[in-house]
């Protein structure tokens, strides 16, 4: 009896030990960058580098907010990453609603064609047209082109939602004399509040995270935070401190948001081919 | 016949709505058109316009110039991707290469953690949690991280080496070692999720053969080559895929990291096509090789469907 238990508790130790071990490097990386924002350049450049005794200063982020209009840049991204994330919830709740209740499979498969498509065989076409247009350097086109990550997320995460929704409760809506559209507003939508938190929150992680369309479509009044934290790097910006106080920032408030919604993040980033 | 009132049956036909006039009984009737038809909208917009746009650009030479408009050349384009353009055979092996090997140091990984991951112990779903956050976030901040941490004579990963007694390596800064440590930043990203794909595998796994086994007498390394593994295999399959379509695309920590240097080193087709399309402006040219890229994927994604349909799981 006695025996058995040590030898659990040794197993549950060593389990312990490598499942700490492989997270070591994912911890490291995150625990780096947020203490070289902390670092004085003379010790974020230091060799030997510390890994626990430095001084702490604020001249990373201050140096962020003085010499780069970083506040522009975190506005721009929030107006395009909320843009995307409104317009998306508008046209994805419903599609997603009549796939869930009409099975309709094709829909579904072509919205997932969309996210297994190479996001830059859109960019020249959209390039091309969008300088056409004028509409290079604006919010609408950063918002519309970020709806290609937003838009098959939401959509087929809400899917998995809407058929959890109790049939019943639909048809006896309908035998009441509800429209279809009632029984999406009152009924459904309601039941499946917590997805659509959770698919809103998603599909502003990705469009804030997305770098490859803004990289061609934002420009001087639209940049994005990560475009901006991109182009630090390009103009020699030589300050480790200010870079790790800048990718910090710009990283920092997604993860918060992603710990909200971690149940859902592997069923969004496998369309539901995984569900926890 | 039956005592019990009728349930909402399919024989009763649903009354039509109440409060509606010829227009809302025209919108529920078509409901089923109506709800997805915003959707399929912007999708036909932003995603199936764009997708022939570019197929029917390929087809041209354009240096998307408004003075001069694109000139038809057929096939003239993809002849050359395939028969006279090394940088572009280079670049598809290359991309072949790097999701290999972000693949192989991934399902290793992910496949071990899983199974450690599937034990009980005491911190076990904090750690997990952790393990979410490589895949949010922000690769152009984790790029730049890595770029510090890479830096040959001030970066930490050269200093970590020491500590373990290894020479010091030029990571990014060497075309020799340029795509590894790019791989190295991809399977630090995503790791974790073939672990959690894998995870949610093994929790589906029925327990009989294990007690089969376990009164046959078979240790459990045994155990797991032949019963695990097996009944594992189609989560491992789908996990691998999803990743491959991903990895096949990597854009943005390539971009940053390396840009495609040093001397071409881990120039992929993305890289390749983004800087023929964006920096040299040859429009047809690029989009030739978008078309490519998109086959490619478009491979692995066929073989993606055609396995999660034989695999129920």
């Amino acid at each position: 009896m006695v025996a058995g238990r040590v030898r659990r508790r040794l197993q549950g130790a060593v389990y312990y030990g490598l499942a700490l071990a492989f997270m070591l490097p994912t911890v490291f990386v995150f625990y780096w960058m947020i203490t070289l924002s902390l670092k004085p350049q003379v010790e974020a450049t230091a060799y030997p580098p510390s890994f626990f005794r430095f001084s702490v200063t604020t001249a990373g982020y201050r140096t962020v907010f003085t010499k780069y209009p970083f506040l522009l840049y975190t506005w721009n991204s929030l107006v395009v990453a909320v843009g995307c994330t409104a317009l998306g919830l508008a046209v994805g709740l419903p599609a997603a609603y009549s796939i869930a209740r009409w099975r309709q499979r094709g829909l579904a498969v072509t919205i997932l064609v969309a996210r297994i498509i190479p996001g830059i065989s859109y960019l020249i076409p959209w390039y091309i047209f969008f300088r056409q247009l004028r509409m290079v350097d604006t919010y609408g086109a950063l918002i519309l082109t970020h709806l290609i990550v937003g838009l098959p997320i939401i959509i087929w995460v809400m899917i998995g939602f809407f058929e959890d929704v109790p049939r019943d409760l639909e048809d006896a809506a309908l035998i009441d004399g509800c429209s279809h559209l009632g029984i999406f507003w009152r009924v459904a939508l309601p039941l499946v509040r917590p997805g659509v938190m959770a698919t809103a929150i998603l599909s502003f992680v990705f469009s804030w995270n997305n770098f490859l369309f803004s990289v061609i479509l934002a420009g001087r009044e639209t940049r994005t935070l990560p475009i901006a934290v991109f182009n630090m790097i390009s103009y020699e910006e030589i300050n480790w401190g200010t870079l790790a106080a800048a990718a910090t920032m710009i990283t920092l408030p997604v993860l918060l948001l992603a710990l909200l919604v971690q149940r859902h993040i592997v069923t969004g980033l496998t369309f539901g081919a995984v569900k926890q | 016949m039956n005592p019990d009132p009728a349930p909402a049956s399919p024989g009763r036909p649903p009354a039509p709505p109440r409060a509606a006039g010829a227009l809302g009984r025209w919108a529920h009737r078509h409901a089923r058109w109506l709800f997805p038809a915003p959707a399929v909208l912007i999708v036909a917009a932003i995603i199936v316009y764009p997708v022939v746009y570019t197929v029917w650009m390929s087809l041209q030479e354009w240096a998307a110039s408004s003075l001069t408009a694109p000139r038809f050349v057929g096939a003239a384009n993809y002849r050359r991707i395939v028969l006279a353009d090394p940088r572009f055979r280079d670049a598809v092996l290359r991309t072949l290469y790097f999701t290999a090997l972000a693949l192989t140091g991934e399902t290793v990984l992910g496949v071990a953690m899983a199974l450690v991951f599937n034990r009980e112990f005491w911190g076990r779903g904090v750690l997990r949690t952790l393990a979410i956050l490589p895949m949010v976030a922000t690769p152009t901040a984790i790029g730049l991280v890595f770029v510090m941490m890479y830096h040959p004579t001030l970066g930490v990963a050269n200093y970590l080496l020491s500590l373990a007694g290894l020479p010091p390596f030029k990571w990014t800064y060497s075309s020799a070692t340029a795509l590894y440590a790019v791989a190295l930043v991809d399977v630090w990203q995503w790791t974790p999720l073939i672990m959690l794909i894998v995870l949610a595998g093994l929790a589906s796994l029925p327990r009989e053969p294990y007690e089969a086994a376990h009164i046959d007498g078979a240790s459990g390394l045994r155990a797991f080559r032949y019963i695990t593994l097996p009944l594992l295999r189609p989560a491992i399959v789908v996990a691998v895929l999803f990743r491959a379509i991903d990895a096949l695309k990597t854009f943005d920590i390539i971009f940053i990291l390396t840009q495609g240097g040093p001397a071409n080193a881990t120039e992929t087709i993305n890289i390749l096509l983004f800087n023929q399309a964006f920096s040299y402006f040859n429009m047809g040219y690029a989009s030739s090789m978008a078309v490519a890229l998109f086959a490619l994927v478009m491979g692995a994604s066929l073989v993606l469907i055609k396995v999660r349909r034989s695999a129920a799981w």
